[in-house]
């Protein structure tokens, strides 16, 4: 293929947006571990001491999140994969006023959901101080995710079709559901369940009206050090959240490129 | 449908119904309620409109959504077709330096502005260099703008590219081949037929940056976007009724925007956070 000056000018364009992008996660990186910003990684070198004092204050926050996010996924799966096989065999007016329904909370900014259910549950015994106040946003905030991910896998390998072979082989419901939904329905559960943990593991909009000082999770303690500790500090904090995330991250599309293959939409 | 399978799909749906309606639907209502009890009862609502500065978040807030959806649909709809229709090394290293950021928290976002356009960041340092003047503008509504900017593009190029993908090359050969322009091939071939991907995804970024407080709670206080101003008066002046107000004010905005976008795509526009 001849490459005119037009393919150039393309390439040096999206050069420069990955750059825009990838530049300042590298700049906070190395921040991260600089023994003094101000003075420049070459001139002050290089330590891990900054990791050590995020470790020793924020630990618990890591922690936290570790557990709302694995406790979110546990939920979001019990809640939604129930509704994506529903959905999947009754597709109609009804199916698409419950989709509406569901992806909601999402279309809501987090901050006006998080004050509700303030409103709503804050004064109710001790649940407000508990940290399953926050489950339940992120739980709210990543349903629609699990639903629309499974929903759109089970659809593309046309489950409908399977089950009635299985059910005319003499299969009973709950036998049909764990050998023939969800083995066929892998691909969409697993690319649900990534997106579910990284989404929990970054929410701060919900969760920053939710939180109290003994619930504080990763993102509000990444708030927390950018407004008072030094750069070093929140950058080191940062390259700590990154470590969690990035992977996380990457098996999230590849498997929703292997769930895309088979979802039709 | 089969008898009983009324019974067997009310069953799979009631715990996420229960869910939903405990834990969305009553508290939105009771929202709804706290914003009329205040000292002004239902009129709060009517109040909160007339309020020029409530009324100027508003407008700063909408413009701010707007602008950024405009650019990222700008800057993601180029690079998206570009990588699309190129075949190159180093694409697939490009592709995943653009979508890596996909999901990166509001408030890690604007620490990153921070990096790039702070006191200590590094245009401030080159332009230091440079001129002797150091520029700083991420404590403002330009460093809001490129951080909403930010998380906006990495979701828009996977679904430009996505969309690109399907659309078949040979339209576009034809085109040219009948002595299209560059610029006719652009306006009556590719945006026709990216129209609906590029609808939903400008819809969802335009939903993102209403909401996105993460980013504004970074970067500076003094920046009066909706969500900063309801986060004050519910934290700061304890105005709980007016934070209500507003808070069903954003929602009902950004749900409805969401919604006419959907109709106009006939059902493309997915949800995203």
């Amino acid at each position: 293929m001849r490459r005119g000056p037009g393919f150039w000018a393309g390439l040096l364009f999206v050069a420069l947006v990955a750059a825009f992008l990838i530049v300042p996660v590298i700049l906070s990186v190395l921040a991260g571990v600089t023994v003094s910003y101000q003075r420049g990684i070459l001139a002050s070198g290089v330590t891990f001491a900054w990791v050590g004092r995020v470790l020793d204050l924020y630990a618990h926050t890591i922690w936290l999140s570790v557990k709302i996010a694995l406790a979110t996924l546990a939920a979001t799966l019990v809640l939604g994969i129930p509704v994506a096989y529903a959905l999947a065999r009754h597709q109609g007016r009804f199916a698409r006023l419950v989709e509406e329904a569901l992806v909601m909370p999402v279309a809501i900014p987090g901050i006006a959901t998080g004050l509700a259910l303030i409103l709503a549950w804050g004064a109710v015994g001790n649940f407000r101080l508990h940290w399953t106040f926050i489950l339940v946003g992120h739980v709210l905030f990543t349903l629609p995710f699990m639903v629309r991910s499974v929903l759109a896998v089970m659809l593309g390998v046309g489950l409908p079709l399977l089950e009635e072979g299985a059910r005319s082989l003499g299969a009973g419901f709950l036998w049909r559901f764990a050998t023939v939904v969800i083995p066929n329905a892998r691909p969409g559960i697993v690319s649900g369940s990534l997106m579910v943990v990284t989404l929990s593991l970054g929410e701060f909009n919900m969760t920053l009206l939710l939180h109290t000082p003994f619930t504080m999770t990763l993102p509000v303690g990444l708030a927390d050090s950018y407004a008072s500790m030094r750069l070093e500090i929140g950058s080191a904090y940062t390259l700590v959240f990154l470590v969690l995330i990035v992977p996380l991250l990457v098996a999230l599309q590849a498997a929703a490129d292997r769930a895309a293959g088979i979802g039709r939409r | 449908m089969r008898r009983g399978d009324s019974v067997a799909l009310a069953a799979l749906l009631a715990p996420a119904g229960a869910f939903l309606g405990a834990f969305f639907l009553l508290p939105l209502v009771l929202m709804l309620r706290t914003g009329a009890s205040g000292p002004d009862g239902i009129a709060t609502y009517a109040a909160i409109l007339s309020d020029p500065r409530y009324l100027a978040s508003l407008g700063q807030t909408l413009a701010l959504a707007a602008t950024v959806t405009a650019a990222t649909l700008v800057v993601s709809g180029v690079a998206g077709v570009f990588l699309s229709r190129h075949r190159f090394r180093g694409r697939r290293l490009l592709v995943a330096m653009l979508t890596l950021p996909l999901a990166f928290p509001g408030v890690v976002v604007g620490f990153l502005v921070i990096m790039l356009a702070g006191r200590q960041g590094l245009i401030g340092q080159v332009t230091m260099a440079l001129t002797g003047d150091r520029l700083v503008f991420a404590y403002s509504m330009a460093g809001l703008f490129v951080g909403y900017l930010y998380f906006s593009i990495p979701r828009t190029v996977l679904t430009v590219m996505a969309a690109a993908e399907t659309l078949d090359p040979a339209l576009e050969e034809a085109a040219r081949s009948c002595g299209a322009s560059g610029w006719q091939v652009l306006r009556d071939v590719l945006i026709p037929g990216l129209a609906p991907a590029l609808l939903a995804a400008g819809a969802i970024c335009f939903a993102t940056a209403m909401g996105a407080f993460g980013t504004a709670f970074t970067l500076a206080t003094e920046i009066a976007v909706l969500p900063m101003v309801i986060y004050a008066e519910f934290t700061v002046s304890a105005n709980i009724a007016v934070a209500a107000a507003l808070s069903f004010l954003l929602g009902a905005v950004t749900w409805a925007v969401l919604a006419a976008a959907r109709t106009a795509a006939g059902g493309a526009v997915a949800a995203a956070g």
